[in-house]
């Protein structure tokens, strides 16, 4: 095809379209009927499991075989399938043909930035879905200068290492990538769900300009309204598949829709705009003034001091030995961040915010006794401690989790077994003590359904809210939570906010890293702001080789 | 962590060069030195490569750090040749079973000299090439197929991003409760677990980036290549230096009388 041919906006249409995974029961989208003409955008929106993803990756032609992420989950999907293929209804076509047909017609691009980078230097990137479209070599290259200008990445050299972009540059990469394809049909899953603030804008201000220069058509899926509402002329709301139902539940305009439905999105967890989902407040904190610090001035004195970091410098890189000729002298690694002083004190919020690379995580990591300070100290007083030692790094691992409970930003990392009560009993049962909290949890975190389930199939808010009660059935005294927010929709979000707000007043410590400001708003407390990334670390670039 | 095998920084000749020829390089002195264990062709052809090291943007540090196993194994190889192999001449050491002679001595230094000699080009090699390129090259001039080539060099680059999803999955099993503590059997347990936390974690990761892929119109039969893989003049020059240095090495050996080879059996 010419690259004139492709692009033009593309056209989508669906004729009682259904689609079911190989070995899953009931179909992940049915029934759906739908008409996108050439350069319209459109925001879809809906509850989890009604489809959305499904039909991005059908547009996107990469249905079929067993790509679709979620079906490559725990055992337990697996057992219960039958080996049965997956099974297509209806017709789902771009511009009159099947997508598959259509190579490149299309562009995709996911949630997790990481793997929308495929090759190792920046250019070569941009280049891959060119040069897999055959794209004659000299043609590729003014393409991928002319996309990374688009995307606002211009400035970098052609041989720029991609591991060395943060998130929203990942993703603005990977549009670029689209882009060189010249594609008539932009499809966005989630794809700013993954980043910070600023990140979020980034991307979106990108994908607003390269639309308004190609006039691609667009297809969104993101449940922060907000965000897109005033980039898209059409908001597409889908409801869980029932034979019965048509897929399409609202069409319209993004102000129509809302208005029309705002009480139905809010109930479904949408993101809507002008909307903070209610909150259980703090007891004795004012609404509003968080985050101007010292909420323990107001209390009847300043609380019970848990845990104190002092002078403390981080990094996530373990000390280096020194080779033979300089005598094996241990080396301390880099830090991202030093000079860091912070008191963690019971019933108090602390949250820890800054620019993207800064060391927050890695500083709440250290905060919480898993990795050990490069410089100065974290030390727990004995009200922590009780008789554990001062250095939370040098406890014992159960030791640890019944003082200091850490919730790590991807829930899956910290699944230890294979089925949901077993992942909340664990904790307990290695203490010895505790399993009666674990009820109690079941039932405040809505977890009591799930107790059979494998905890790695279950959706983004189930496995976030398990998260938090496997570390809490420990009962420790300082929860440190790292981005708990990102990516949840608003009735999980609200969830959370509540419940931290109500073990705040019980008494627990809670340390947050989050750029989430109405969440820290809620908890209240102190804002530890740490400033940008130390000097003297990567950024060696290679000014020598320029690609052709 | 993510970086080592990247070449930033290395603006050397050699990292110009073409990746299979500097392959051909390598493998005429490895085929050379493989064929007879005598020190003086070893040490010929060692001599070289260290001469050919700021070539390739290698210092002695940088060896060692990425040499190292293959350094510490021929060392080891030659040690215990010397102790092993058969002896004649004069005894210099005996202990018990262990002894060695001059003749295993020399036998000895011979195989670790070849060792080194044979592993240091590997090294240089590894060091000057970027994965990019040699995957351009293995794919346009050697002909290997190119969705084989390009997965290949895409899970790379995955390898690292996994290093650094071990050590957090690590810590995150700390924070419950899971130590790396106890009695071996326990540690195992332990180490069993996080791999199979990685393996989920990198069975979702390699699935996405498949998607990525594909989406980008990965998997036809008809691709154009945006680098094309070319050879220069200086890769003749690097095969030739590569046989001058096996024939140098050869000749040295033969003038010298050392030459041995070894599938003729001579002891």
């Amino acid at each position: 095809m010419t690259s004139f041919d492709a692009a033009s906006p593309a056209a989508v249409t669906a004729r009682g379209w259904g689609w079911r995974h190989a070995g899953r029961p009931r179909p992940a989208v049915s029934g759906l009927d739908l008409d996108i003409r050439p350069g319209e955008r459109v925001l879809l929106l809906g509850p989890s499991g009604s489809g959305k993803s499904t039909l991005l990756h059908a547009l996107a032609g990469v249905l079929g075989d067993s790509t679709s992420d979620s079906s490559a989950a725990g055992p337990s999907a697996a057992a219960s399938a039958d080996a049965e293929d997956s099974d297509e209804t209806g017709s789902l076509l771009i511009d009159g043909s099947p997508p598959r047909a259509r190579r490149g017609r299309a562009g995709l691009m996911q949630q997790d930035p990481e793997t929308q980078v495929v090759l190792s230097r920046l250019g070569d990137d941009v280049a891959f879905g060119a040069e897999n479209l055959a794209v004659p070599p000299a043609d590729i290259w003014r393409r991928v200068a002319e996309a990374l200008g688009d995307v606002g990445l211009g400035g970098l050299p052609l041989d720029h290492p991609t591991s060395a972009l943060s998130g929203g540059q990942k993703q603005r990469l990977a549009l670029a990538g689209i882009l060189a394809m010249r594609p008539g049909l932009l499809l966005l899953d989630e794809p700013t769900a993954n980043l910070d603030p600023a990140g979020v804008l980034e991307v979106r201000d990108a994908v607003g300009r390269c639309l308004d220069k190609t006039g691609a058509t667009l297809v969104v899926v993101e449940h922060r309204v907000a965000v897109w509402k005033d980039l898209v002329d059409r908001l597409v709301v889908l409801q869980p598949g029932s034979a019965a139902d048509s897929a399409v539940l609202l069409d319209g305009s993004p102000d129509q829709v809302l208005e029309q439905a705002r009480d139905m999105l809010i109930a479904a967890g949408v993101w809507v705009p002008g909307h903070i989902p209610a909150t259980r407040a703090r007891r004795g904190v004012a609404e509003g003034i968080a985050g101007a610090g010292g909420a323990g001035s107001a209390d009847t004195g300043p609380a019970q001091l848990l845990l104190a970091a002092e002078e403390l410098a981080v990094s996530r890189e373990r000390p280096r030995r020194t080779g033979l000729l300089r005598g094996f002298r241990t080396v301390p690694p880099a830090p991202v961040q030093s000079g860091i002083t912070a008191q963690v004190r019971a019933g108090q919020a602390l949250t820890i915010t800054g620019p993207n690379g800064c060391g927050k995580s890695t500083f709440a990591l250290t905060l919480a006794g898993l990795l050990a300070p490069v410089a100065g100290s974290v030390s727990a007083t004995t009200e922590l401690s009780a008789g554990a030692g001062i250095d939370p790094y040098k406890w014992k691992a159960q030791q640890l989790i019944a003082r200091i409970g850490t919730v790590f930003q991807e829930p899956e990392h910290q699944f230890v077994t294979g089925r949901v009560l077993d992942e909340l009993m664990f904790g307990p049962r290695h203490l010895g003590r505790g399993e009666e909290r674990v009820d109690e949890l079941l039932e405040r975190l809505r977890l009591r359904d799930l107790v059979d389930a494998n905890p790695y199939t279950l959706s983004g808010g189930e496995k976030r809210r398990l998260s938090v009660a496997t570390v809490l059935a420990a009962h420790p005294q300082v929860l440190v939570l790292d981005e708990p927010t990102f990516g949840q929709d608003a009735n999980t979000w609200a969830e959370l906010a509540s419940f931290l707000s109500e073990l705040l007043d019980a008494g627990t410590a809670v340390v947050s890293v989050t750029h989430d400001v109405e969440f820290s708003q809620v908890l209240g407390g102190t804002e530890l702001t740490l400033g940008a990334p130390q000097p003297g670390l990567p950024g060696r670039t290679n000014p020598g080789v320029a690609a052709p | 962590m993510r970086d080592t095998l990247t070449l930033r920084g290395n603006n050397a000749l050699l990292t110009r060069a073409n990746p299979l020829a500097k392959f051909s390089g390598v493998l005429l002195i490895t085929v050379a030195l493989a064929l007879s264990i005598d020190w003086v062709s070893a040490s010929v052809a060692l001599a070289f490569e260290l001469l050919l090291f700021p070539l390739a943007g290698l210092t002695l540090a940088l060896l060692w750090q990425r040499g190292w196993p293959l350094i510490l194994a021929a060392a080891v190889g030659g040690w215990s040749t010397a102790i092993l192999a058969a002896d004649h001449g004069r005894t210099l050491l005996d202990v018990g079973v262990w002894s060695i002679s001059e003749g295993s001595l020399q036998l000895g230094l011979g195989f670790l000299l070849r060792g080194l000699a044979i592993a240091l080009p590997a090294v240089l090699l590894m060091s000057c090439t970027d994965p990019t390129d040699l995957a351009d090259a293995l794919a346009q001039q050697a002909k290997l197929p190119h969705r084989f080539v390009l997965g290949t060099l895409a899970a790379m680059r995955l390898v690292g991003l996994m290093a650094e999803e071990w050590q957090t999955i690590g810590m995150a099993r700390r924070a419950r409760g899971v130590g790396s503590h106890g009695n071996p059997l326990q540690r195992l347990k332990a180490t069993l677990g996080q791999s199979f936390g990685l393996l989920v974690q990198a069975v979702r990761r390699a699935s996405r980036l498949a998607v990525t892929m594909e989406a980008r119109g990965f998997g036809g039969a008809q691709r154009t290549w945006a680098r094309e893989a070319t050879f220069s003049r200086l890769d003749a020059w690097v095969v030739l230096g590569g046989v001058l240095i096996a024939g140098a090495a050869v000749a040295a050996a033969i003038g010298a009388g050392t030459w041995n080879m070894v599938f003729l059996g001579q002891q």
